[in-house]
C-alpha cells in the first residue's frame, strides 16, 4: 500500500509535465538545436535542399562588414540600454514613490508607452523624426537650432541613435516599475533610522536605499541587456530593414533569411546572437537560483 | 523621533513634486499626444501646419471610420482577438500543469526543468524562426491561426510556468496533503484545490499575456502570409506603406489597435504590475 502510493507520487509530476514539456520541446528546445545545425548548412529554401558546409557560414561572418556593423550597433543598444534607462528609471521611481496624493496617477500615465506595440510606437516616432514636418525638427527650428535638424532616419550616422532613443523611451517605464516594486521592500524604519544618525539625503540614498535595491537592480540590468540584444521590432518597423546602416543582429538575421533566402547564413547570425545573449541569460538564471535557495 | 520640517518647507517640497512630476509625464507622453492629435486632423491641416503638438482645429472623427472600413482595420482587430484569446487561455492552462508539478513534488530533474523554462523565456526569437516555420510547414499549420496560436502557447509556457510555480510555492503544503490522506487523486487536488487557489496569479498572468500576444509582430510576420489572416500589428505595418501619404489614417488605425491592451492595462493595473515585477522585489 505504502509503496503503491509512493509509486503514484513518483509518477504524478511527470504526468502533469507531459503536455507542457512536449510542447516546449517541439516549439522551443528542438528548434534551438536545429538552428545550430542549420548554421552549418547552405540552403536557399527553408524546406528543401540543405548542403553541409561546415564552418563556412561563420568564416563568411568574420569577413562580412554588415555583420560587424550589426554587432557594433547591438553593442550601442546594449550600452545605452543600461546607462540610461536604469538610472533614469530609478530616479523616476524615487520621485513617484514619495507618497504624495495622486502619485498613482503619475505612475499609470508614465507607464502607458509600455503597453503599446512597437508597430504603433515606431509609426508615431517616424513622424516625429520626419526631416521636413516632424515634431523634432520643427521644435529645433523654433529654437533657432535649424542646423542640427537633420535627417534622423535618413542619415546613416544618426539612424541607430534615433532608434535607440525610441527603445529607451519605452524601457524607462519598465525599469521604473521594477524599482517601484523593489522600493516596497525598503523598510521606512531603516530610512528613518539613518535620518537620526544625521545622514543627509545623498548618504541615505547611497548607503541605505541603493544596497537594499540591489535585487531590483540585478533584474533591471539583466532584463534591459537581454531586451537590447533582442531588439527587432523597432528596427523592422522604422527602417523596414532596408536602412542597412541601422541593422542589428536580430534584423540582419531576418533580412538574410527572409529577404535574401540565405537561411544557413541567417541561422549562423542567430547562433551568434543567441550565444551573446546566453551569457546574460545565465546571469539571470543564476540570480533566480540564488533567490530560490534563499527561500 | 522624526525630524520635523517647517510647514513652509513641506509645502515647497510638495509643490516641487507636483511640478516636476507633471512636467515629466507631459514630456514623456508627448509622442502619444501627437499620435492622438494626428489621428483627428485632416491631411490639409497636417500639411499646412507642421506643429504636430498643436491640437486639431476641427475633430475629424471620420478618419477612424475610414481606417476601419478602407484599411481593413476591423478585420485585423477581429483576427487579433481570434489569435490572442485562445493563446492566452491555452498558455495558462498548460503551464498551470507544469507549475503544479514543479511546486508540489520533489523529484529528480525538477530544478533542471525549472531552469529550462526560465532560460527559454529569454532566448532571442531569431533562434526559433526558421525551425518553427519549417516544422509548421511540415505539419501543415503554416499560414494559419493554429500555427501562430500553438507557437504563442508553447513559447509563453516558460514565463507562465515560472510565474505560476512561484505563486503556488506560497500555498501551504498542508492544502494538498490533507486531501491526499483523505484519498483524493492527484489530478483532483490540482483541479479542485490548487487551481481555484491560484486564480489571482492566473488573472495577473492573463492580463500580461494578453498584452504581449496582442502586440506581437514577429510571429505574425513569419507565420502568416494570407492578408485575410493577418493580425493588427502586421496590418498596421503594411498600412504604413500603403497609406504613406495619409498618415492621419495610420494614426487612427494605431489608436484602434492600442485600445484593447490599453483597456486591459487600465482595468487590471494592479495585476499587470504584480506580474511584471515578479523577481524584482523578492530579495
Amino acid at each position: 500500500m505504502q509503496s503503491l502510493r509512493r509509486r503514484r507520487l513518483d509518477f504524478a509530476p511527470w504526468a502533469f509535465l507531459a503536455l507542457p514539456l512536449a510542447m516546449y520541446l517541439v516549439w522551443v528546445i528542438v528548434p534551438i538545436f536545429e538552428s545550430f545545425a542549420f548554421a552549418f548548412t547552405k540552403r536557399d529554401s527553408i524546406i528543401y535542399g540543405a548542403v553541409w558546409v561546415g564552418l563556412d557560414n561563420f568564416k563568411r561572418l568574420l569577413g562580412d562588414g554588415q555583420f560587424w556593423l550589426a554587432i557594433k550597433n547591438n553593442f550601442a543598444w546594449l550600452l545605452f540600454f543600461v546607462l540610461i534607462p536604469v538610472p533614469l528609471g530609478l530616479l523616476v521611481a524615487m520621485l513617484f514613490n514619495s507618497g504624495y496624493k495622486g502619485d498613482k496617477l503619475f505612475k499609470t500615465l508614465f507607464y502607458l508607452p509600455m503597453t503599446l506595440s512597437f508597430t504603433i510606437i515606431g509609426t508615431i516616432w517616424m513622424w516625429i523624426y520626419n526631416p521636413d514636418f516632424g515634431a523634432l525638427n520643427t521644435f529645433l527650428r523654433s529654437l533657432g537650432l535649424g542646423d542640427i535638424a537633420v535627417q534622423w532616419l535618413g542619415d546613416r550616422r544618426y539612424m541607430t541613435g534615433a532608434l535607440i532613443a525610441v527603445g529607451i523611451w519605452r524601457q524607462v517605464p519598465y525599469v521604473m516599475i521594477l524599482y517601484l516594486a523593489g522600493l516596497q521592500g525598503v523598510p521606512p524604519e531603516l530610512v528613518e533610522a539613518s535620518l537620526i544618525d544625521g545622514a543627509n539625503a545623498w548618504q541615505r540614498f547611497r548607503r541605505v536605499i541603493l544596497p537594499l535595491l540591489m535585487p531590483a537592480t540585478v533584474v533591471a540590468v539583466t532584463i534591459s541587456v537581454i531586451d537590447s540584444l533582442r531588439a527587432f521590432d523597432i528596427v523592422y518597423v522604422m527602417t523596414n530593414t532596408k536602412a542597412r546602416a541601422a541593422e542589428v543582429l536580430a534584423s540582419y538575421m531576418y533580412s538574410s533569411s527572409f529577404a535574401f533566402s540565405d537561411y544557413g547564413y541567417g541561422s549562423a547570425i542567430a547562433v551568434v546572437q543567441f550565444l551573446i545573449t546566453l551569457v546574460f541569460i545565465l546571469v539571470y538564471v543564476n540570480d533566480v537560483l540564488k533567490k530560490e535557495d534563499a527561500r | 523621533m522624526k525630524k520635523t520640517e517647517s510647514p513652509g518647507v513641506k509645502l515647497a517640497k510638495k509643490t516641487l513634486f507636483y511640478v516636476v512630476a507633471t512636467l515629466l509625464v507631459m514630456t514623456w507622453l508627448l509622442p502619444l499626444v501627437i499620435g492622438v492629435f494626428t489621428s483627428l486632423k485632416s491631411m490639409d491641416e497636417l500639411m499646412a501646419d507642421p506643429v504636430m503638438w498643436r491640437p486639431p482645429k476641427v475633430l475629424h472623427w471620420e478618419n477612424f471610420v475610414d481606417t476601419w472600413n478602407k484599411a481593413g482595420m476591423g478585420r485585423y482587430i477581429i483576427n487579433t482577438f481570434i489569435v490572442t484569446v485562445p493563446s492566452v487561455v491555452g498558455a495558462l492552462l498548460v503551464s498551470s500543469l507544469a507549475a503544479f508539478a514543479l511546486a508540489f513534488y520533489r523529484f529528480k530533474g525538477s530544478r533542471f526543468i525549472l531552469i529550462t523554462f526560465v532560460a527559454g523565456m529569454l532566448i532571442p526569437f531569431q533562434m526559433l524562426m526558421i525551425p518553427v516555420f519549417r516544422m509548421s510547414n511540415a505539419i501543415g499549420i503554416d499560414d494559419s491561426w493554429a500555427g501562430v496560436m500553438l507557437f504563442h502557447m508553447a513559447f509563453q509556457l516558460g514565463f507562465c510556468t515560472f510565474f505560476m510555480r512561484n505563486f503556488m510555492k506560497q500555498i501551504p503544503i498542508s492544502q494538498i496533503e490533507a486531501p491526499r490522506i483523505d484519498g483524493a487523486g492527484e489530478f483532483t487536488i490540482y483541479s479542485k484545490i490548487i487551481l481555484p487557489l491560484s486564480l489571482p496569479s492566473l488573472a495577473a498572468l492573463g492580463v500580461l499575456e494578453f498584452t504581449w500576444i496582442w502586440n506581437d509582430l514577429l510571429w505574425s510576420l513569419v507565420l502568416l502570409r494570407t492578408d485575410a489572416l493577418k493580425t493588427v500589428t502586421l496590418g498596421l505595418a503594411n498600412m504604413q506603406g500603403e497609406f504613406i501619404s495619409r498618415y492621419n489614417l495610420t494614426a487612427a488605425g494605431s489608436i484602434i489597435a492600442a485600445l484593447a491592451p490599453l483597456a486591459v492595462f487600465l482595468f487590471f493595473q494592479r495585476w499587470f504590475i504584480e506580474g511584471l515585477t515578479m523577481g524584482a522585489d523578492k530579495g
